[in-house]
């Protein structure tokens, strides 16, 4: 013990190691603490959370309704197929994987390219189709190879399939893979959950207005899943409900013919129940197959549809609006006897002409017609006869009658987008044009409206319904394409109700009058031609809508191009005295109506009244021309 | 005759350490089986290797070991600066020196040289301590973890920074240098803030928020805590763990391996872990209590707080309450590096032990 140090530094050393010991225990005691935090007090939030992880739900897709017309023909359906999927996450090298693939099974550029389309639109954990509608013999050699491809596999998957394809496809639309603009919607009915899995979504028509109904309640399976997302097993299934089918009011075989009988002419048709709104048959060609649309449409028949001058993609039925033409008389003669502005019997002398402020509106016919009572106007269509008519009334009183008629108005029928057309008024005008001397109604523009010229523009489903209005005596129903929706699972059916929107106050003997002037037309006048040897009495209207303007000159419809040419219309319903259908035909440059559109409503009504089936598409009536239009 | 050989191989051995240790080794085996049983043979190997190691190291005389200290720290030095040169890069970091046959870490070797070295000099020092003598000892602590802090390994860095630090600490650094130290330190740290990497600054940023990015770098933090957590009193059982089994913990046979662990164990477990790693670092430190030198003191002293160090970092990260640092979680964790280390300071333990103080008074 040579120095005190030793001892004294040796306490010194332990007290530290003490401290030491002190220290470890407290953090020990804090890390035990947490423990406790974790283990006991938040057990419950993190076992649910473990849960979450652990537990994924895996949707199933519910079978997607059917839509069959009103005799239960088959117009929308699925069918199963199987797809070669590749979930691109799992694939290394995609190019090379394709280049393997197509070594073995026939993989075309556009499916190539169709793929890169949904690669770059997808969220990045989907399996995506590179081959959709393998046949048995591609899925057999597929699975001898499978094991050279990872992350690429076969799936039994359920297509849309539209067994009268290009028939019919405007009225039934289609569905397409769901993009951004769906999802909104999807959002908007807050439909999130039940669309989890789903792949298609209604695109437009009745696929489209439908698709809540039609959609069905997705199914799920409770998958135990690892982090990487990898199924382990199943803990639980709730199976997916089908969704309500679809049957409507249309006659697929009247639909069918009606198309047929344009032939390879533009237009539209479309053809109603009278007393339900009941769409009978909806038309507009040149139509296109939607069964294109279901796995994706690939470039090339895209562009053609989009670019051809004949515009395919639009339906015309509620998307074009046309000048009613003549169609719009008796629907002129009417208001005139509502409002005492003209008596049956009163007879004005036509020149063939009606001077108006230092302008000459002329009549088609030269010379004139003559004497001209309210009966002989329509059945003979005399224009000279609604020029002063026009004037008598005044633009106020026919927007008014004509707007009452849901011309220019949107019918509400079940298909979206459905445009409104131009009902003239003085409001309407003042609303369209900017400039002051334009917003100005000049009495001068009342005079050609009243012949359906002018600012007037329709959509052949508003001139439908007019029609269809006065068949039905001025009881107005909302057009409807759907019948019932049936529940697939308890087979309930739930009829969508005819509702009258509206009884329009007219006198029966006024409509008498109209209706007996249209059975003439087609009996003696602009409409017998077409209607010759009928058995059954119709009534009807024929109509020509100028495409150009050529105020007054001399014009010979042959020689003018295609798309200047006049277009061809033609109002009917049948049976007169009771009518069991109402409809209105457009044919787009047709020529006259008595010519272009009337042969096309006798070959409709022939079938829906006596079920004759016409051989070929309706003839153009050339000896039709110089009828008395 | 086995007998006397069975003797002879464990003479040097310290039966607490070798019990408690061999106990821990047992948990080891048992989360490891549930973690990743695939490697249950490797981890055996290293395990022999490593109680191989400490056999060797507990039958060396603590006086050999004070020799070796100056070279094994120098050599260690060296080897760092050759990382820093020519070292293999892999995941961001300059941390391998590749040898050609095998690929090493030298900043591994640094957890033992480090106190070592300090407990050398110390000891040199012995009979005058000054001031400039602890200086010169943070200058020899501060080198090398400097050097293994830019590689960047923060987590081997703060290992080395403690070992040496303990070593100063129990030497009798003053009480007010070191709160002094420690109040300077806190000021310095904004500062200190911007010579980190990103990739550290995140993991420090992630541990306060780690919710804020639960796919990217808060992920491993989220799913360890609900390990812990969903794990509750008891456990879910040995192998029921779900977010283990389902692989939804990251790294869980290394460094989350506790999240494995208290999963299926739950906190009994946990407190059975906590208990068998106080009972080794008491037993180590009544070694460093009655150790006949300076330089044995300081040496046991700190090699036994290497294994708090350890510990409490470890668990502290998987439980979310201590920043995401690459610390295995000491015995348990799977690798044989680590392993080899540990034993070795368990070694040196031992061999301090046998030659400690004759019972005076």
């Amino acid at each position: 013990m040579e120095f005190k140090n030793p001892q004294e530094e040796l306490e010194r050393f332990r007290s530290r190691l003490a401290f030491a010991g002190g220290f470890v225990l407290f953090c020990f005691a804090l890390l035990f603490a947490r423990f406790v935090w974790l283990q006991v007090i938040q057990h419950d939030y993190y076992q649910t959370r473990a849960e979450e992880n652990r537990i994924s739900l895996v949707p199933m897709v519910p079978n997607r309704g059917l839509i069959v017309d009103r005799k239960g023909v088959v117009l929308a359906r699925n069918y199963s197929a199987y797809t070669l999927e590749i979930t691109p996450s799992k694939v290394k090298n995609l190019e090379e994987a394709i280049d393997e693939l197509a070594k073995i099974l026939d993989v075309q550029p556009k499916d190539r390219k169709r793929f890169h389309k949904l690669l770059a639109e997808s969220k990045n954990f989907e399996s995506l189709p590179i081959r959709t509608r393998l046949t048995d013999e591609e899925v057999a050699t597929f699975i001898a190879h499978r094991y050279r491809f990872p992350g690429i596999d076969i799936k039994a998957r359920l297509f849309r399939q539209y067994p009268f394809g290009a028939y019919a496809s405007h009225l039934l639309g289609y569905i397409g893979r769901v993009n951004d603009r769906d999802l909104e919607k999807i959002e908007e009915r807050e439909a999130e959950d039940n669309y989890r899995g789903t792949e298609h979504f209604g695109k437009t028509g009745l696929e489209q207005h439908y698709e809540f109904e039609l959609h069905g309640i997705s199914g799920f399976e409770q998958v135990e899943v690892d982090s990487g997302g990898r199924a382990v097993r199943t803990l639980a299934r709730t199976a997916p409900v089908a969704g309500n089918n679809l049957t409507l009011t249309v006659d697929a075989k009247l639909q069918e013919i009606a198309e047929k009988a344009f032939g390879d002419r533009r237009g539209s048709l479309v053809a109603i129940e009278p007393s339900s709104g009941g769409i009978l048959a909806l038309v507009s060609v040149p139509n296109y197959d939607p069964n294109l649309f279901v796995d994706g449409i690939d470039t090339q028949n895209w562009r053609e549809l989009n670019e051809s001058p004949d515009k395919p993609m639009i339906n015309r039925a509620l998307n074009a609006a046309y000048p009613p033409g003549s169609t719009f008389k008796p629907f002129m003669a009417l208001a005139a006897l509502e409002l005492g502005k003209r008596r049956p019997e009163q007879a004005i002398s036509d020149p063939g002409f009606f001077n108006f402020g230092g302008h000459t509106f002329r009549d088609d016919k030269k010379g004139g017609h003559g004497s001209v009572d309210m009966y002989k106007s329509i059945v003979h269509s005399c224009d000279t006869y609604y020029y002063m008519l026009a004037n008598d009334m005044g633009i106020d009183n026919i927007s008014a009658f004509m707007g009452s008629l849901g011309l220019g108005r949107r019918t509400g029928v079940d298909i979206d987008g459905e445009s409104e057309g131009v009902l003239p008024s003085q409001e309407w005008k003042k609303k369209r044009f900017r400039k002051p001397e334009q917003q100005k109604w000049y009495a001068g523009e009342t005079i050609s409206i009243g012949i359906g010229q002018g600012y007037n523009n329709y959509t052949p489903i508003q001139l439908a319904q007019a029609t269809a209005t006065l068949a039905n005596n001025g009881v107005m129903f909302r057009p409807h394409l759907v019948k019932h929706i049936t529940d697939t699972r308890t087979g309930k059916q739930t009829p969508i109700e005819p509702q009258p929107i509206k009884t329009l106050p007219w006198k029966q003997e006024h409509i008498d009058v109209i209706k007996k002037a249209m059975v003439g037309v087609n009996k003696e006048g602009t409409g017998a031609r077409a209607f010759a040897g009928a058995e059954y009495v119709s009534a009807g209207k024929t109509g020509t809508a100028q495409v150009f303007s050529y105020k007054g000159a001399e014009h010979k419809t042959e020689t003018m191009a295609a798309h200047l040419r006049d277009h061809a219309l033609f109002i009917a319903f049948a049976p007169a005295d009771k009518p069991t259908i109402a409809l209105a035909v457009l044919v787009e440059n047709g020529g006259f109506g008595a010519q272009a559109a009337a042969p096309i409503a006798r070959q409709v009504l022939d079938y829906y009244l006596l079920g004759k089936v016409p051989k070929s598409a309706a003839p153009s009536d050339e000896a039709a021309v110089e009828a008395d239009e | 005759m086995i007998r006397d050989l069975w003797l002879k191989l464990t003479a040097p051995i310290d039966g607490p350490l070798m019990v408690f240790s061999g106990l821990l080794l047992l948990i080891a085996l048992v989360a490891l089986g549930s973690a990743s049983p695939e490697r249950m043979t490797t981890q055996l190997v290293n395990l022999g290797v490593a109680l191989a190691v400490m056999r060797v190291v507990a039958q060396i005389p603590p006086q050999r070991l004070m020799h070796l200290a100056l070279p094994v720290y120098l050599f260690g030095i060296l080897l760092l600066i050759a990382v820093a040169l020519f070292g293999d890069i892999s995941k961001g970091a300059r941390r391998w020196l590749n040898l050609g046959f095998m690929r090493v870490q030298p900043s591994e070797l640094m957890k033992i040289a480090m106190p070592l070295m300090l407990a050398w000099y110390f000891q040199k020092h012995e009979a005058m301590l000054r001031l400039r003598d602890y200086v010169a000892a943070a200058l020899l602590l501060l080198i090398p973890v400097a050097l293994i802090a830019r590689q960047p390994d923060l987590g081997t860095a703060i290992l080395v920074f403690s070992a040496g630090f303990f070593v100063i600490f129990f030497a009798g650094l003053p009480w007010k240098v070191l709160i002094g130290l420690g109040v300077a330190g806190a000021a310095a740290a904004p500062f200190a803030w911007n010579l980190l990497h990103d990739y550290q600054r995140h993991r420090i940023l992630t541990l306060f928020d780690p919710e804020k990015d639960p796919l990217g770098k808060g992920f491993h933090i989220i799913q360890s805590t609900i390990a812990i957590g969903s794990g509750g009193i008891l456990g879910k059982g040995w192998g029921q763990g779900t977010q283990a089994q389902l692989e939804f913990i990251p790294e869980r046979h290394t460094d989350f391996i506790f999240a494995v662990y208290s999963e299926e164990f739950g906190l009994l477990g946990n407190l059975l872990l906590l208990i068998l790693y106080s009972l080794l670092i008491a037993r180590g430190l009544m070694i460093a209590a009655n150790a006949a030198t300076l330089f044995a003191r300081l040496l046991a002293g700190a090699v036994t707080l290497i294994f708090f160090t350890y510990a409490f970092v470890n668990m502290g990260m998987v439980s979310g309450i201590l920043p995401v640092v690459g610390v295995p979680l000491p015995l348990v964790s799977y690798g044989g590096t680590a392993l080899v280390t540990l034993f070795l300071g368990i070694g040196i333990l031992m061999s301090i032990q046998k030659n400690r103080m004759l019972i005076q008074k």
